[in-house]
């Protein structure tokens, strides 16, 4: 016969048999039987936020380093609405997370109870799956059910809502074992057909390119290592999505730096020119692809996606292969080796030699400036002073985000945590208490703007609670800067709500909740204070003040294909025309 | 169908290779999801059709197999070749879906609607409206002094053209069902 135990029991004995070891969370009066049962044991530690957003950005941040599913518990109504924009921010960057929802008892579902919303109903749209549970006797098996939707195939959020007369009820409890996941089952090996084709056409390729995405660290670290392998086996030039970041060594032979309308001119060259693209574990996006009709146009363009739905939906490949980044880059490296490990040697090095031109542009040098501290400077600063330590970086959304991943360098997946699709302000601060939480020891940076940061400043009070030294460092330009940005390009120079007044003084802010505070406005200062940053034994905020006006760069305007991208000598007036103005 | 050894149901899009893909042709296509009849299904479905901007021309749903719990969703849809293709992927995403069937491009299939009109007359008009039904093989399943009410079964053309010839009889309320579909043949 199966435990018999309270639904709010099963919550815990159900992650305890998923082997979760922290969550995050905020009580309220429909949580508080499975708060009690958190109460009552030692297996798993609940971090308290301060906001539900908090909580859910904190388990992406804590999911995206670890590799392991990010989980929530929050209360009905306010509860869980506050865990929407992490929910959709999870789902667009295929993030494995599992929110458990409290919910008003079911006798009162439908009555327009106190803290009572449609949950299921609210995040249908933005989770993977969802399930509201009914019966105690369900409720171990959906748990179980749950954890497997969000890690399987494409990860993703998932949420199960629990009402309050559930948690208490007793049940038959199902072992993680016994819970029935074959139902979800998607495809992780390619066709070898496909691979094949693959193979055959790197064999002979003249101009190759790997793109590279959130995918193949979402594979895990065997993926990583098989794209290094492969990647240097044949030689091939790597540039990467945002997402991608570390999945490939800044330092590898191969690597051109990050593409897309913020990406570097040789990346973007290299895509525009290329005769075969492979796509691994990317998904076309718009920030990737600029102008449609002039992506990448002679292309042949072959795409590794778990999601079939990616294949084919903004740009039309020709080799395409469904399936998990490791298996199939282990079945490419495979087939290739089985045919004599060929490449078209001297046509490589001619491709070589044309992408020396243009890494020869320089396109991240800038006007350096001996008054004022430049973002770029601060974090090349940040980057030299930081690289030798055991350092994850998380990002806000905005100019600084753009600039961290152009200045930062990455040698390992996991350690760079960023909204990538839903470009989620706020994200930053609660992500990298997430990736503290997971790293105790680590030196976790946040590299935010300071309109960003403050969308979740009342984290604050968890870093200092938990004595999470995590080191805020705030690229202050009193802007929100890449709006302003757009709005030079865009609008004429009209600066509308674009700026941030009455800020705080983020000093006293930080000693305010227990902190420590800096200031730095001198390029004299800048080193000095960044170690002190660093050496800090508990969190930090660093109000960098940085030059107000300075564009982000290069960038290709919106409408623009690849090989029109603004450098950091251009004009900025009317480089986007009226097309691109109706973009995002 | 089985000439082209197209493999039937899932989301293998093998038919499709048939096709040019860069087609600006807006089709209408039948598509059948087997999913399980658990609560919100249903806007699992519509709401990936709303949320998408993809169109829903006519929608059938009930459960089809009661010890299994499964329904069967018929959906009416029209998109170019590459906008079907993404329909028939992102429907794949749904986690509750089993296999959605293109019943197309899958080889022939039947569809069939049910409709109920509801037409007022006296005089010649209302035989006029009986001689027509019975053409249109339609049932009388109400009759008063003054009015019929008819079940018509058909395809949505058929249904179409028998809701036109009794407009001017005195046509007063129509209810359809939306297609039921089903591939031809043994398979």
């Amino acid at each position: 016969m199966a435990r018999q135990m309270t639904g709010a029991k099963m919550v815990v004995q159900a992650l305890r048999d998923q082997g979760v070891d922290t969550i995050f969370g905020y009580p309220g009066g429909a949580a508080l039987p499975i708060y009690d049962e958190i109460f009552l044991q030692n297996d798993i530690r609940h971090i308290l936020v301060r906001h539900e957003q908090g909580a859910i950005h904190a388990a992406e941040g804590y999911a995206r380093t670890t590799g392991k599913p990010g989980v929530v518990l929050v209360t009905s109504g306010p509860g869980v609405t506050n865990t929407v924009t992490g929910l959709t921010d999870a789902l667009l960057d295929s993030i494995p997370i599992v929110v458990f929802s409290a919910q008003v008892p079911t006798f009162l579902i439908g009555s327009d109870a106190f803290q009572e919303a449609d949950t299921v109903g609210i995040t249908r749209p933005c989770t993977k799956h969802n399930w509201l549970v009914k019966d105690t006797d369900l409720l171990a098996a959906t748990i179980h059910e749950g954890f497997h939707v969000a890690t399987s195939g494409r990860p993703g959020p998932v949420l199960i809502d629990i009402p309050k007369d559930v948690q208490f009820a007793t049940g038959s409890y199902t072992t993680r074992k016994a819970a029935n996941t074959s139902h979800y089952q998607p495809q992780t090996r390619g066709s070898i057909e496909a691979i094949t084709e693959l193979v055959a056409a790197i064999e002979k390729a003249e101009r190759p390119v790997f793109y590279t995405g959130g995918g193949v660290i979402n594979s895990g670290p065997e993926a990583s290592r098989l794209l290094r392998e492969l990647a240097d086996g044949l030689g091939f030039p790597i540039t990467s999505t945002l997402m991608g970041l570390g999945a490939y060594p800044a330092s590898g032979k191969g690597w051109l730096g990050m593409l897309g309308m913020h990406g570097l001119y040789e990346a973007n060259m290299a895509m525009h020119g290329c005769d075969l693209m492979i796509n691994v574990g990317a998904r076309f996006d718009d920030r990737i692809t600029g102008r449609l009709d002039a992506f990448s146009p002679g292309s042949t363009k072959a795409h590794i996606d778990i999601d079939p739905s990616s294949i084919n939906k903004v740009i039309r490949v020709d080799i395409p292969i469904v399936g998990d980044v490791a298996p199939v880059l282990e079945d490419i490296l495979k087939v290739w080796k089985s045919r004599g490990s060929k490449t078209n040697t001297p046509a490589l090095a001619n491709w070589r030699s044309q992408i020396k031109d243009w890494q020869a542009v320089r396109c991240l040098e800038y006007t350096p400036s001996k008054k004022t501290i430049k973002p770029q400077y601060a974090l090349q600063r940040l980057e030299e002073l930081t690289k030798k330590y055991d350092r994850y970086i998380t990002t806000e959304v905005g100019q600084h985000q753009m600039w961290a991943a152009q200045y930062l360098t990455f040698e390992d997946p996991n350690r760079w945590m960023t909204s990538g699709g839903l470009g989620t302000m706020g994200y930053g601060f609660p992500a990298s208490i997430g990736v503290q939480v997971a790293h105790p020891d680590a030196l976790v940076i946040n590299v935010a703007g300071e309109a960003s940061w403050l969308m979740n400043m009342q984290e604050m009070g968890t870093a200092t609670q938990y004595r999470l030294p995590v080191k805020q460092f705030i690229l202050n330009n009193e802007r929100l800067g890449m709006v302003r940005q757009w709005q030079e390009l865009l609008h004429g120079e009209r600066y509308s709500h674009s700026w941030s007044e009455s800020l705080p003084d983020f000093v006293k802010l930080a000693e305010a909740f227990g902190a420590k505070g800096i200031r730095c406005d001198s390029l004299a200062d800048l080193d000095d204070a960044i170690v002190e940053m660093i050496t800090h034994d508990g969190p930090v905020i660093f109000d960098c003040l940085v030059e107000k006006h300075e564009n982000c760069l290069p960038m290709i305007p919106s409408g623009k294909p690849h090989n029109e991208m603004l450098l950091n000598n251009d004009t900025t007036a009317g480089a986007i025309g009226s097309a691109g103005a109706a973009l995002v | 169908m089985s000439a082209l050894k197209i493999k039937k149901g899932s989301t293998s899009h093998s038919a499709y290779e048939l096709r040019d893909p860069n087609s600006n042709v807006v089709e209408r296509h039948t598509l059948a999801c087997i999913v399980d009849n658990e609560a919100g299904v249903l806007a699992r479905v519509i709401g990936l059709f709303s949320g998408r901007g993809y169109n829903i021309e006519s929608l059938t749903v009930a459960e089809t197999d009661h010890e299994g719990h499964r329904s069967r969703i018929t959906v009416v849809t029209t998109g170019t070749p590459a906008v079907i293709e993404q329909i028939k992927t992102q429907l794949g995403r749904i986690v509750p879906l089993h296999s959605v069937h293109d019943l197309t491009v899958e080889g022939p299939s039947v569809e069939r609607e049910l409709g109920l009109f509801k037409v007022a007359g006296e005089g010649e008009k209302r035989v006029e409206a009986l001689r027509l039904a019975d053409i249109f093989r339609a049932n009388v399943v109400d009759s008063t002094l003054e009015s019929f009410v008819f079940e018509i079964t058909g395809t949505p053309e058929k249904i179409d053209a028998f809701a036109d010839l009794m407009r001017p009889l005195g046509l007063l309320e129509v209810a359809r069902t939306g297609v039921a579909a089903l591939s031809r043949g043994a398979e």
